[in-house]
């Protein structure tokens, strides 16, 4: 294996390649999601996407698997020019997805849900399970996978149930498989036996293409590499050539910003206080969703927690704001002990939420952007009267909001569907700042959104904190953590694991927190 | 048109008249099919329009619809389905016909006690599918239809072992004591059109005021909405099935009292009966707006009225009742399939709105 530092100089034949995308640019409306993308896939390799959240790569590989088409750009497979439509023809052209998110139906065998879909029948239509199964055996011995294909679903775990989706994609004829981020829901033996079957697909000839944002996995198991930063193709490359330190500076570009040189000082006040939280999980008799956790956010302060996605932060935010019930500890706003005040009442004593999934939990998208902003609004005395709502003030207050934020939109009357991501995300932001709150959560608040929305946010960001606003930062994206943030903490597994200086601090240090190498507590 | 709400409230209606079309067209296909000619029975039929008898008769048949259909409407806004209209009307019914018939009250006292009698009762046989809902997690659909056959027996047999009064006239059906005139409620017109008709418009003035003018009403609709978001603005999705249950059983309670308070005046076995099912019709032709709601249980009460006609001239009363539940089918398809279109629409507007106001960079 000769390397290549350089994507676009392979020395292989173009017809020798297993997948050759060039020039794939997707947009969306308001947002350019991809930009000039190359991959190069040799067959019979795991190849690795590499790239932050948002970086495009998850509407990428959309693009390959026919999900949706690209505006510019070719898609080459195994030496032939093609145009997917559908995922169909995707899978006709033998490329296979595991999906991140099983797609499974419970109630149903191994063998009843690989086949479907796709059931093998007789001429009167009757599905010949006896084909199916000594298909599917013959697919299990070559994973080297141990089950009985009659077994239901449901009592599978999830490592065994990832086999299974690797399954229906090869039963389906996939000779290139696409695997979204496998191992963001499996434990260490799981992700060791998951490369074991892929090493094996592998050497049958098969081609694995693997998202991850996982360094460490990506560097010990994959053949080659490709980068992709904010929607565009930035390297190609293999494990040989990197290490995890300039493999991490690809992922997020090699210069960090600047823990902007700011001109307020921290406030004295502490308006976020969160002592010894304990937080029981989920499943009765399971560890801890969240252990022994101290924050607090003075005014005037940005506070990061980092860390992968799961690893506590929405249950800290759900238990900051009286959705969950704490196993102990205490949580207080400007020195006013929470427990018992209900959730309302911490809003309205200048709580202020925005939250990770804004199509879940911000936006109302049916309805008109006037009502979206007035959401958890209903006790401002200035849009309402006595128990009814002042439309006027509301849409007047909302038009405030719009101009304010710039978001892009008609008018106010239009629902919160028609507008882009980006937009939507500012009238959240908007929304949440309007109220003048003391202490502001904010979880992924520029995800998903252009550049331009993304630095109007960060702007307002500070800009409130300037005066005087105290923000929890959650947030995956290390730019705006180092950028913003006045300290760090790294959440892990329930846990604070460690307390950085954004000045100082480098994404290996934050990379090997937030994947819980290194654990100690340090300055 | 530049109101974009005025515009979705065009397509709403436009896409009710169609499903309402299509339904009209289909029973043509029917009618001719059976030989009958459609024509000649759609003159008949709407040829009555005319008639203030008729009409007079059309807004009796709908008044217990109005307040049927508000009753699933309030629910539908928090997006539960309440079913059990029928079953919540039936326990009210006899509560209220045992209740009014055992007090002595000055007239308009009386009828208003028996109002809050039927309400409250209505409201607690609603209140136990809400209780499931929260307390165990009981899908509301399926309790509220259980609870219907729980309460068609329960009240069935209560009334035939406890409140059954002896004729009096003779006459072989069975009734409880009937209610003293100081709880009839008064007639608009002798005998064709009970003054609940009044009640019904004023249910619906107040639904359209609670659900769409106030901080409750916001909370229900933005809880029915997306119950992630507003749960995280504090409002307690468990209280607001709570709450919008009760409020539907109140208003069922009430869907039976044109037939007990203006008409019999005592209960009977068949009393209002479908009167609360024909109410989930009604609230889905309407979309659950008043203003629709009033329309829907206009025409529907009209063609229960004028179907009498067709009989005259050969043709089974019945096919309104096809008609009806054509009506129903096709609206729920029609508008999910304008639904879609309009949200196209809307979106490519704004994004058209937006790239000529933009200015190229």
């Amino acid at each position: 294996m000769t390397g290549q530092s350089q994507f676009g100089q392979s020395h292989l034949g173009q017809s020798q390649l297993a997948v050759e995308l060039h020039g794939i640019t997707k947009r969306f409306p308001g947002v350019i999601a991809n930009h000039d993308i190359e991959l190069l896939v040799r067959p019979g390799t795991i190849h690795a996407i590499v790239g932050e959240n948002g970086a495009g790569k998850s509407t990428l590989m959309k693009t390959l698997y026919g999900m949706h088409q690209p505006d510019e750009g070719t898609i080459t497979v195994n030496g032939t020019l093609v145009q997917f439509k559908t995922p169909t023809d995707a899978i006709a052209a033998g490329i296979g997805m595991v999906h991140q998110h099983f797609m499974l139906a419970d109630n149903l065998t191994i063998t009843e849900n690989i086949i479907l879909g796709a059931e093998p029948v007789d001429h009167r239509g009757r599905i010949n399970f006896k084909e199916a199964r000594d298909r599917i055996e013959a697919l299990m011995t070559s994973l080297g996978a141990t089950f009985n294909p009659d077994t239901n679903v449901s009592e599978l775990g999830v490592g065994q149930r990832q086999r299974v989706e690797i399954l229906k994609v090869l039963y389906r004829g996939a000779k290139i498989l696409i695997l979204d981020e496998p191992t963001a829901v499996l434990v260490p033996q799981e992700v060791e036996e998951l490369f074991t079957t892929l090493k094996r697909l592998v050497a049958d000839g098969a081609t694995v293409i693997f998202i991850s944002h996982k360094l460490d996995e990506v560097l010990a198991y994959c053949d080659e590499i490709t980068v992709i930063r904010q929607g565009t193709s930035v390297a190609h490359t293999e494990p040989s050539q990197v290490t995890r330190r300039s493999l991490a500076e690809l992922m997020v570009g090699s210069d960090l910003p600047d823990p902007s040189g700011r001109e307020t000082k921290v406030g004295d006040d502490v308006r976020l206080q969160v002592t010894g939280l304990n937080l029981a999980g989920d499943i009765a008799g399971a560890k801890l969703a969240l252990e022994d956790i101290n924050v607090a956010v003075h005014a005037g302060e940005i506070v990061g927690i980092a860390g992968v996605e799961g690893n506590g932060q929405f249950e800290l935010c759900e238990s900051i704001l009286g959705l969950r019930t704490i196993l102990s500890g205490s949580i207080s706003v400007c020195g006013q002990e929470l427990s018992h005040t209900e959730t309302r009442e911490r809003i309205n004593m200048g709580l202020s939420y925005i939250p990770f999934d804004r199509h879940r939990e911000g936006l109302l998208l049916d309805a008109p952007l006037w009502e979206n902003t007035f959401l958890g609004r209903e006790e401002n005395a200035g849009l309402t009267n006595g128990p009814f709502i002042s439309r006027n003030k509301i849409e007047a207050d909302c038009r405030t909001i719009i101009d304010r934020f710039g978001v892009l939109t008609p008018s106010e009357q239009v629902p919160a569907f028609a507008l882009s991501g980006g937009n939507q995300q500012k009238l959240v932001v908007g929304r949440e700042m309007a109220g003048h709150p003391k202490i502001l959560l904010a979880a992924h608040p520029t995800r998903g959104v252009d550049v331009g929305a993304q630095a109007a946010i960060w702007d307002e960001l500070r800009h409130a904190r300037d005066n005087g606003l105290g923000v929890l930062l959650i947030s995956a994206d290390l730019e705006e953590l180092i950028g913003l943030s006045d300290r760090i903490l790294v959440m892990f597994d329930g846990r604070v694991t460690a307390h950085l200086n954004p000045a100082t601090a480098t994404p290996e240090m934050l990379g090997t927190y937030m994947t819980g190498e290194e654990q100690g507590v340090d300055g | 048109m530049k109101n974009p709400r005025l515009q979705r409230m065009l397509v709403t209606s436009a896409s009710s008249l169609l499903a309402v079309f299509v339904a009209l067209c289909i029973c043509a296909v029917i009618l001719l099919i059976t030989g009958k000619d459609p024509i000649e029975a759609y003159r008949t039929l709407f040829g009555a329009a005319g008639e203030t008898k008729v009409l007079q008769g059309a807004l009796n048949r709908a008044t217990p619809l109005m307040i049927s259909a508000a009753a699933v409407a309030i629910g539908f806004k928090m997006n539960l389905f309440n079913i059990g209209v029928e079953g919540q009307m039936r326990v009210a019914l006899l509560a209220t016909a045992v209740a009014g018939a055992a007090v002595d009250l000055p007239a308009p006292l009386h009828i208003l006690f028996c109002l809050v009698v039927a309400m409250a009762s209505g409201a607690i046989w609603a209140g136990i599918a809400g209780w499931l809902k929260v307390k165990r997690g009981v899908n509301e659909v399926i309790s509220t239809i259980m609870l219907n056959f729980v309460a068609l027996s329960l009240v069935a047999w209560a009334f035939d072992s406890f409140f059954r009064a002896e004729s009096t006239t003779g006459s072989l059906l069975v009734k409880t004591k009937e209610l003293p005139t100081s709880a009839w409620f008064p007639d608009i017109v002798d005998r064709r059109l009970n003054g609940m008709f009044f009640v019904a418009i004023l249910v619906l003035v107040l639904f359209y005021v609670l659900v769409w003018k106030t901080k409750f009403g916001f909370q229900l609709r933005a809880s029915g909405a997306n119950a992630g978001a507003s749960r995280v603005t504090g409002v307690n999705p468990k209280r607001m099935v709570m709450i919008s249950m009760l409020l539907s059983g109140a208003l069922a309670g009430l869907v039976g009292m044109r037939a007990l308070l203006g008409d019999v005046h005592a209960y009977q076995n068949n009393l209002a009966e479908q009167q609360g099912f024909n109410g989930i019709a009604v609230a889905l032709l309407g979309r659950n707006h008043p203003l629709g709601i009033f329309i829907s249980a206009l025409l529907f009460g009209y063609l229960g009225e004028a179907s009498g006609r067709l009989q005259l001239i050969d043709i089974p009363k019945e096919i309104t009742t096809i008609m009806t539940g054509i009506i129903v089918l096709a609206v729920v398809i029609i508008n999910e399939a304008v639904k879609r279109w309009d949200d196209r629409r809307i979106q490519h507007k704004a994004a058209l709105a937006l790239e000529s106001a933009a200015v190229p960079a």
